[in-house]
């Protein structure tokens, strides 16, 4: 007799990453699609899905602490900046990719905890505040500590190295990131699942019940924002080794806009739902420069408009969302989902 | 010593806008305790539409003046109406980000319409300066801090007397109690977007007669959070002395810090560190209600 649907006999398989085979099936297909992607498509294409790669890894990392901890932060953008200059300065120093990669982490990581430590006594709009105040100053850092991050002249990076070989192309590069996200995003989904991930979600659920059931507040918030700027430390190294340039303004408030809006977008507390947010959020300009050019015969005098019309469209997709699908795009995957699952017999 | 007096004399009048915005943001979270991100734009908005009036449509200042705040009031009504009212209930989070959604709308729309390079008022008021123990003071720095005056008395008088500030002021301590008196919160909620955003108009008007306005006039919305956080969320009053001494302590500051360590660009942080040390300090500000729950 053949079951139907998924029946799980023990808690170790109930709490698997990948609870059936088909999806495991699914996946690997998806990752010999991906991993063929640079043999498909011109070095532009590639370079938006490099983009998008280590936007996933900041979406992930900020639905980690915001979603999942319930701990809001408008300063990522600033702490990928952290790991950004903290990469860029230690493999300039002469250290092998992956040591400055892991170094800028770490730094990113002392940084978020710093900010984060109002969190142990501010909630709501209090955090968010604070975390504002962490963005303006850490902006004001980079651009004014100019022995360390070059200040407004920027910083030049050497493309990353490993054993001699040169990750100098789009395509070599996209393979290293694309490790480096598989790795970030397996290590967030099983946080989710261990310990600290269910003491993230009790703590974001009630703050009061969770220390009532033993959860130590100052501890697990403390971790999210650790291990939350750790993460955004890495996307931040493999940014300044991938564009081999950084500048201050990259790291700017509206880079911390940005990563919320993708997990808005994609779905809070949901980390497939941060990799359709990091994948809708940088699509978005591609897409309407694909369009505006497509119009530029008709209307030629639409390229001064494309900028403004770029954050217009970002604002309206962001209030549109929050508005008529505040779970996001991953709760429109289930549904769709849901829907082929049982597609002809649907009532 | 006469440079230190210039830079408080300056920061007095920067301060006395940030309190009007100040004022906009703390009646907004006052009476529908929605945190509006979007305060800055809708002061450039106004700013700019009253430009638009008077130079390009070349009506009389008074005129577009008034004909701004009309359009302020209609902006707020479109935008809680549509908006933040669909978002009652939801969480803190969520109405944070409509209000940044918000305020890239309102950013890009001005950049749509008159480009980004800074546009200047004409000249209202006359030029020549006052002379204020020995300092030259601009006729439009004592009509900002005047306007700014006036307008906090204004508001504290209708607080305090008028039913309407009445009702407002009993929606924002309890709203269901509000409700159950008879008092519209639907109403409440749309008359105090409009007065937040006249407020913020008035203010931009006044920046953009002392500064000119460019697409950037909205980061003055970000000034406003060490505001209110000095002054108490929730208070008028803290939004008027918050607003005053972060504008003399932001030009303080970055006086001081030239001076010392050669540093330009000191203002843009020195407020957002006082904002840091308040928060680990005394969150609740100097008048606001103390009902932060301690973790």
């Amino acid at each position: 007799m053949q079951k139907c649907g998924l029946f799980y006999t023990s808690y170790a398989a109930e709490d698997a990453l990948f609870p059936s085979r088909f999806q495991k099936g699914c996946l690997a297909l998806f990752f010999a699609a991906l991993l063929a992607c640079p043999l498909a498509l011109d070095a532009y294409a590639i370079s938006v899905l490099n983009l998008i790669l280590i936007a996933v890894i900041g979406a992930v990392s900020l639905n980690l602490l915001t979603g999942m901890c319930g701990q809001m932060s408008l300063g990522h953008g600033a702490f990928v900046g952290v790991g950004a200059y903290g990469a860029a300065v230690l493999s300039n120093m002469g250290l092998p990719f992956f040591a400055a990669l892991l170094g800028g982490g770490l730094l990113a990581a002392m940084v978020g905890m710093f900010f984060g430590i109002p969190s142990l006594r501010l909630k709501g709009i209090y955090l968010a505040i604070s975390t504002l105040a962490a963005q303006l100053i850490l902006e004001y850092v980079f651009l004014h500590w100019s022995g360390f991050t070059g200040g407004a002249n920027g910083l030049p990076v050497e493309p990353p190295q490993i054993f001699g070989y040169s990750f100098d192309s789009d395509a070599s590069i996209f393979y290293l990131i694309l490790g480096v996200t598989t790795l970030s995003v397996l290590a967030v989904s099983n946080v989710a699942r261990c310990r600290s991930g269910r003491a993230f979600v009790a703590i974001r659920d009630y703050h009061q019940s969770a220390e009532n059931v033993g959860v130590n507040l100052f501890t697990f918030k403390l971790q999210a924002f650790g291990f939350s700027s750790f993460l955004a430390g890495i996307a931040g190294g493999l940014w300044a080794h991938y564009t081999m340039y950084i500048t201050p303004e990259q790291f700017s408030i509206s880079l911390s806009v940005s990563y919320l809006a993708m997990i808005i977008i994609g779905g809070m507390g949901s980390v497939l739902g941060s990799i359709f947010g990091a994948i809708f959020i940088t699509l978005l300009p591609e897409a309407l420069n694909l369009i505006t050019t497509g119009l530029a015969g008709i209307a030629p005098d639409m390229s001064a408009l494309i900028i403004p019309m770029k954050e217009g469209v970002f604002g309206l997709m962001l209030v549109l969302f929050l508005i008529f699908e505040p779970e996001g795009l991953a709760r429109k995957w289930r549904l769709t989902k849901a829907y082929w699952k049982l597609y002809p017999f649907a009532y | 010593m006469e440079y230190y007096l210039q830079l408080i004399i300056n920061g007095l009048v920067v301060g006395s806008i940030y309190s009007l915005v100040a004022l906009g943001f703390v009646i907004i979270f006052k009476a529908t305790k929605v945190v509006n991100f979007a305060q800055g734009e809708m002061v450039m908005v106004g700013a700019y539409v009253c430009f638009a009036l008077t130079v390009q449509f070349q009506l009389p200042f008074l005129l577009s003046f008034l004909m701004t705040l009309a359009f302020s009031v209609l902006l707020a009504l479109a935008v809680e109406r549509m908006v933040l009212r669909p978002l009652i209930g939801e969480p803190i989070i969520s109405v944070i980000m409509v209000t940044i959604g918000l305020s890239s709308m309102l950013k890009a729309f001005v950049q749509m319409c008159w480009g980004t390079q800074i546009q200047v008022f004409p000249p209202i008021l006359p030029q020549d300066p006052f002379v204020l123990m020995g300092l030259p003071i601009a006729p439009v720095y004592v009509a900002a801090f005047c306007l700014s005056l006036l307008l906090f008395g204004i508001f504290s008088l209708f607080f305090k007397y008028s039913s309407l500030g009445i009702a407002m002021r009993a929606t924002a301590f309890d709203q269901q109690a509000a409700q159950s008196m008879g008092i519209g919160i639907k109403s409440i909620f749309a008359l105090s977007w409009c007065i937040a955003a006249v407020v913020s108009s008035i203010g931009g008007i006044i920046l953009g007669n002392i500064n000119g306005i460019n697409a950037q006039l909205g980061h003055l919305g970000l000034k406003v959070f060490p505001a209110v956080i000095l002054g108490g969320l929730d208070s008028l009053l803290g939004a008027a002395l918050g607003g005053l001494i972060i504008g003399v302590l932001e030009n303080l500051c970055e006086g001081v810090v030239k001076d010392l360590f050669g540093l330009g660009g000191f203002r843009e942080v020195a407020s957002f560190i006082v904002l840091v040390i308040i928060l680990m300090v005394k969150p609740y500000g100097l008048f606001g209600t103390k009902e932060i729950e301690r973790v």
